[in-house]
């Protein structure tokens, strides 16, 4: 049995967020915020924040803030909300959230909100389950949730739950982990668990483990060679210009959802976690680190981070222990929301 | 992309403008900044949507999991209305042809249906989906949201009798596949009482238990019906009979050996089936497990 590479993949990552001019930079520019995200995250669960120059980080950061509050995937891009999440855990990661100015960010979020109490990802009005999550994790970390009718976003979640258990993107959409993953995650941080059918959502959650020990995202023909990221329901929007340039299928993300939303509801011994670690610590780059979407795939940041991040919630030794539903390192949560 | 930036920063709202940009989404399909000041020049020029959507069908081609491009075609459709629904229906099933679950096209094809209309054909194209690949669980959803939404069809209780029929006859072909399985469930949704007294549901439990297919879902599923008062044949429990493992006492109830087959048949998940039968009662009847059928959930 392998073990976790962490100095091979903090050094991938590092050299990953100092690229700024070739293929994969340029493919990624409209997004680096959460690519940011991606890799600060992991940096810091596997111990290894410190050897970012963290000044250079959120003056960048700051510099991608747009005066309606919100922040664009890089310096100049419009405004949305899956850069906003990401800027707030990255200022987060770094205790740095008093740089911002809460109410402007968090006025922001909230005038997304629909009279349905669902939430659009900007101003051009998509509407997504995803979105939802992403409002009240930043309102959440901002202390802010009170600018929102929490009331009203739960009630949407809950219009997209499936007969199977699970959670589309909108009410009548096709389950799915990442969209599932989302929507327990929402549902969880504001108290409203009761609502999940959790017997049969863990049920459906644990069927998603194939042979190989991997999880795939949805029901499927051939579990082992076709599970597909090409439905990254991510934090990220447009990731998938960039997953789809060099990726077919997948199965390394879905650590993440599946794992997230087993423990969220207390199911996560369904499955077979010993497995599961393997298949991720298979998907490593040996030589120079980083973590692939299956075993001998090319390497990028988002695997990278979802595999340190479902080995963390396997409660692999050696590395931080994450939240499975503010997707944060469990002691910044705590300093954040606790004051610890 | 330099230019683009310098008209972006000017605002200029002009037919150059629009060719940058063009020009930028080729460059990268993914750059959001990029179509959101598409559409504003797109409002200020009044330019004709038609050749817009022609515009995206080229650009859809290689890129057919890309958010950009299905919220534009979205804002495209909502602009021209009625006239865009069969040019959308039509585009969603060209995108199928070549990936039959692209999660985006389904957003997009059944938010086409709800706002604009064409829900005439929809069972029908769900049918030929299914028929190419019956393991498809996306047309397993859109038949679903079709039967329980669509205003033609009388809703799911004037459809489930010929529903059953169809899904019992895709659980025959693959006993494996876990979309019929779920679907048949949902079909009973709050009303298990009717799936415990369906004679079709007995009978393909019984024919596929018999078989050399496998055996987990409709394990899986005669558990819960035992759980709410399903009252097996002879056959059936001489069925469940051949199936116990050796190691298994015979005088073991019913549902305790129904669990113990899953978890040798379902290694993987044992810790699951485990559960199921710490919490199956040893009399069928009162299930203590969390009610899992009735509480199929009001979507």
């Amino acid at each position: 049995m392998g073990e976790l590479l962490v100095e091979k993949h903090a050094k991938y990552i590092i050299t990953v967020e100092k690229r700024k001019d070739d293929f994969e930079s340029v493919v990624m520019e409209h997004l680096r915020l959460n690519g940011a995200y991606w890799g600060l995250t992991t940096l810091d669960i596997m111990g290894k924040l410190g050897a970012v120059e963290q000044d250079e980080v959120i003056s960048w950061v700051m510099q991608c803030q747009h005066e309606s509050g919100g922040f664009g995937g890089n310096i100049g891009h419009d405004p949305h909300l899956l850069y906003t999440l990401s800027a707030i855990q990255v200022l987060a990661l770094f205790d740095k959230l008093h740089v911002l100015d809460i109410d402007k960010v968090s006025n922001y979020i909230a005038g997304l909100q629909n009279e349905d109490g669902s939430f659009s990802g900007d101003i051009w009005g998509e509407v997504d389950t995803r979105f939802s999550y992403i409002s009240i994790l930043s309102l959440t970390l901002l202390h802010r949730l009170d600018k929102i009718d929490v009331g009203k976003a739960v009630k949407y979640i809950i219009s997209c739950k499936n007969v199977d258990g699970g959670f589309g993107c909108t009410p009548g959409a096709e389950s799915h982990a990442g969209q599932i993953f989302c929507c327990v995650a929402a549902l969880a941080i504001t108290g409203s668990l009761h609502h999940v059918d959790k017997d049969l959502l863990g049920w459906w959650l644990c069927e998603r483990q194939v042979k190989s020990g991997g999880l795939n995202g949805r029901p499927e023909k051939l579990p082992d060679v076709c599970c597909s990221c090409d439905i990254v329901i991510s934090i990220s929007k447009s990731v998938m210009s960039f997953i789809d340039s060099h990726v077919v299928a997948s199965q390394v993300c879905y650590s993440w959802w599946v794992l997230s939303s087993l423990i969220m509801i207390d199911r996560v011994h369904w499955i077979d976690k010993g497995k599961l670690v393997q298949f991720i610590l298979d998907c490593q780059d040996k030589e120079n680190g980083g973590i692939s979407d299956r075993p001998d795939d090319a390497v990028d940041v988002f695997h990278t981070y979802f595999g340190v991040a479902g080995l963390s919630l396997l409660e692999y030794p050696g590395i931080k222990p994450i939240d499975p539903a503010y997707a944060l390192p469990v002691d910044v949560v705590n300093r954040v929301m606790l004051g610890r | 992309m330099d230019y683009f930036r310098a008209i972006y920063l000017a605002n200029e709202r002009s037919p150059r403008s629009l060719q940058l940009t063009a020009e930028a989404i080729q460059l990268n399909p993914g750059n959001y900044t990029v179509w959101q000041f598409r559409r504003v020049v797109l409002e200020a020029l009044a330019v004709d949507l038609h050749e817009e959507l022609k515009f995206v069908d080229r650009i859809a081609g290689d890129n057919s999991k890309n958010y950009q491009i299905w919220h534009h075609r979205r804002w495209l459709a909502e602009k021209l209305g009625a006239d865009a629904v069969t040019n959308e229906l039509e585009f969603t099933k060209k995108i199928f042809s070549q990936d039959a679950k692209n999660y985006h096209a389904w957003s997009h094809r059944q938010w086409v249906l709800q706002a604009l209309g064409g829900w005439e054909d929809e069972l029908a194209y769900c049918q030929q989906l299914l028929e190419d690949d019956i393991y498809n669980n996306s047309a397993w959803n859109q038949r679903y949201f079709v039967v329980t939404r669509s205003p033609l069809l009388g809703g799911l209780a004037a459809m489930r009798e010929s529903e059953v029929k169809y899904t019992v006859q895709a659980i025959r072909a693959s006993p494996e596949n876990e979309s019929p399985w779920r679907y048949l469930r949902g079909l009973y949704k709050n009303d298990t009482q009717s799936l415990v007294e369906d004679s079709q549901a007995a009978s393909v439990l019984l024919d596929v238990l018999t078989s050399k297919n496998s055996h987990v879902h409709a394990l899986s599923l005669l558990l819960d019906l035992l759980c709410h008062g399903f009252e097996p044949s002879q056959e059936l429990r001489s069925a469940i009979d051949v199936l116990t493992p050796e190691s298994c006492s015979p005088d073991l109830a019913l549902t305790k050996r129904i669990s113990s087959i899953l978890e040798h048949a379902d290694p993987t998940r044992v810790k699951y089936w485990n559960w199921r039968k710490s919490t199956t009662p040893v009399q069928s009847a009162q299930c203590q497990n969390t009610d899992r059928l009735a509480n199929l959930s009001m979507q």
